[in-house]
């Protein structure tokens, strides 16, 4: 279909309006309706992380002073360039200094306001406890030569383990 | 096939319409994105450290008073067929269904579901929650999974660090956590090329929209789900707060825009949308976007009160069970594409006749 307007290229935005009670089709390539100023679509969201990724790409962030390799899981930032995630939870903290400036970026802050939380205190094993005190004895026992208490220690470890 | 009879509700109580401004707004969403200490993010984990993540969470979540009655699917060992459909009823996440081309399914992924309620497991963080309920409910739905967050909480220790909050894969979630969104249809303010203007200000205010399966899906039919844009930097209940402002005043404009159809083209809009319902009620063949569009059409109508008789949960139902995936179930097999867009019209039809006798 041509345009209304040109009648040279193919429309592409297709305009209908009510005038008077009236239904009108109107059919224009995208230069003429940008000249009579049509909004020819929504603007999709910018992608929040577009200007720290480029950021990223032009080095101008601060490099990790750990070299820039997460200790637990061996993530690097050209790992986050690729994939925009990070790899475990230890990466906030061993990318910290690039870490605020790219969630002031994404954000426009880099301090959680939210609730705060308290994780559950661990569930001790208890068999685990008893057995890391009895080795513990164990070595004291040997380093002041007292090897009847050792033995006694050392048995009661194999039963546990 | 997956035995849907085992969810509380069918995983589909949200769609009944019950809700506040039920004819605007389809549903409300509000989920948390956590992560347990101890384990890499879901994607940079080995398939061992996501099967104890699940572990725990299934370990936690039998302790939970507000899951008693949720099943357990494990999204990994089902077929492509099942887990399509559980996506569809916008129970689990595109990516943890494994129906992205960017995310393949991982081992380890799951969900529980409860009445309203879910718990995903192993999606891009170890755990999101997501509360739905019918219309727009924000206090409701946040209330709902608060009650669960804590619950969880109190048992699987979280990611969490005083300055950032709640540690997350993707940098856009970090902080709360929290994305609520409301899935709203907005015809009018299209059809008077209002919506631009509505959009852009929306954005303004920091929040963002997507189309009827949240991120990277497009607008079809003429719903939006709105939601904030960031996670951090704010309290829960000021991003709740903004949220509910700013979609009350979207559903102010939208409701001015339909008057302004009503006087400056009644007629004109009356056929349109019987015609859509016309052709809803005696098509043989119809593609997802047609009927998407239709539905809108028709939506529109029972809301200016053009047609009666006709329910707003029908045609919710219509809007979840016309699509590809519930099309195979009902007919217990697979379907090529024009064998599901002439199931999707027999079954459209049907429905639409069973109510018929009241259509006026």
């Amino acid at each position: 279909m041509l345009c209304d307007n040109c009648r040279e290229r193919d429309a592409s935005v297709h305009l209908t309006s009510i005038v008077n009670n009236e239904m009108k089709h109107e059919h224009f390539c995208e230069q003429c309706a940008a000249e009579r100023g049509l909004e020819t679509s929504v603007a999709p969201p910018k992608h929040p992380l577009g200007d720290f990724l480029q950021a990223v790409q032009q080095q101008s962030l601060p490099a990790s002073p750990e070299g820039g390799k997460c200790s637990f899981c061996g993530s690097t930032l050209n790992d986050f360039r690729a994939t925009s995630r990070w790899g475990c939870a230890r990466c906030y903290v061993t990318f910290e200094p690039a870490m605020r400036e790219l969630l002031r970026r994404v954000h426009g802050n880099s301090r959680h306001a939210g609730i705060a939380y308290e994780p559950p205190a661990p569930v001790l094993d208890e068999n685990a406890t008893i057995l890391g005190e009895l080795k513990d004895r164990l070595r004291r026992a040997i380093e002041s030569e007292q090897f009847e208490m050792a033995a006694d220690l050392r048995d009661r470890i194999r039963g546990l383990e | 096939m997956i035995d849907l009879s085992l969810l509380p509700d069918g995983g589909v109580r949200w769609l009944d319409a019950s809700g506040p401004h039920g004819d605007i707004v389809l549903s409300t969403r509000v989920r948390l994105a956590r992560n347990i200490e101890g384990y890499a993010f879901t994607a940079r984990a080995r398939d061992g450290e996501r099967l104890r993540v699940l572990a725990q969470v299934r370990e936690a979540v039998q302790h939970l008073e507000v899951m008693a009655d949720s099943a357990q699917f494990r999204v990994d060992e089902l077929p492509p067929l099942d887990r399509a459909l559980l996506h569809e009823r916008h129970l689990v996440s595109k990516e943890l269904a494994g129906l992205d081309a960017l995310h393949p399914l991982r081992s380890g992924a799951a969900v529980f579901l409860g009445d309203r309620l879910g718990v995903m497991v192993n999606e891009e963080d170890h755990l999101r929650l997501q509360a739905l309920q019918s219309g727009f409910a924000l206090t409701q739905a946040y209330e709902a999974i608060g009650a669960l967050d804590r619950g969880l909480g109190q048992r699987l220790p979280y990611s969490f660090h005083p300055e950032f909050g709640f540690l997350t894969a993707c940098p856009t979630n970090v902080g709360t956590g929290l994305r609520a969104s409301v899935l709203i249809h907005l015809p009018g303010l299209v059809l008077t090329k209002e919506i631009g203007k509505v959009l852009a200000g929306m954005q303004q205010m920091g929040l963002t929209y997507r189309g009827l399966y949240g991120e990277g899906s497009e607008v079809v039919g003429n719903f939006f789900q709105i939601s904030n844009q960031t996670t951090l930097g704010n309290a829960e209940e000021d991003l709740l707060d903004k949220l509910v402002r700013v979609v009350g005043h979207v559903i102010e404009r939208e409701a001015q825009a339909r008057k302004v159809l009503l006087r400056d083209a009644g007629y004109i809009i009356e056929d349109k949308l019987w015609r859509a319902y016309g052709t809803l009620r005696y098509a043989r063949s119809l593609t997802f976007d047609e009927a998407m569009n239709y539905l809108s059409g028709v939506r529109l109508a029972v809301g200016l009160k053009l047609i009666s008789g006709l329910s707003v949960y029908t045609l919710n139902k219509l809007l979840i069970f016309s699509q590809a995936a519930h099309l195979a179930y009902a007919e217990g097999r697979t379907l090529s594409e024009s064998e599901t867009n002439l199931a999707r019209a027999r079954y459209v039809r049907t429905t639409l006749e069973q109510e018929s006798g009241a259509v006026g």
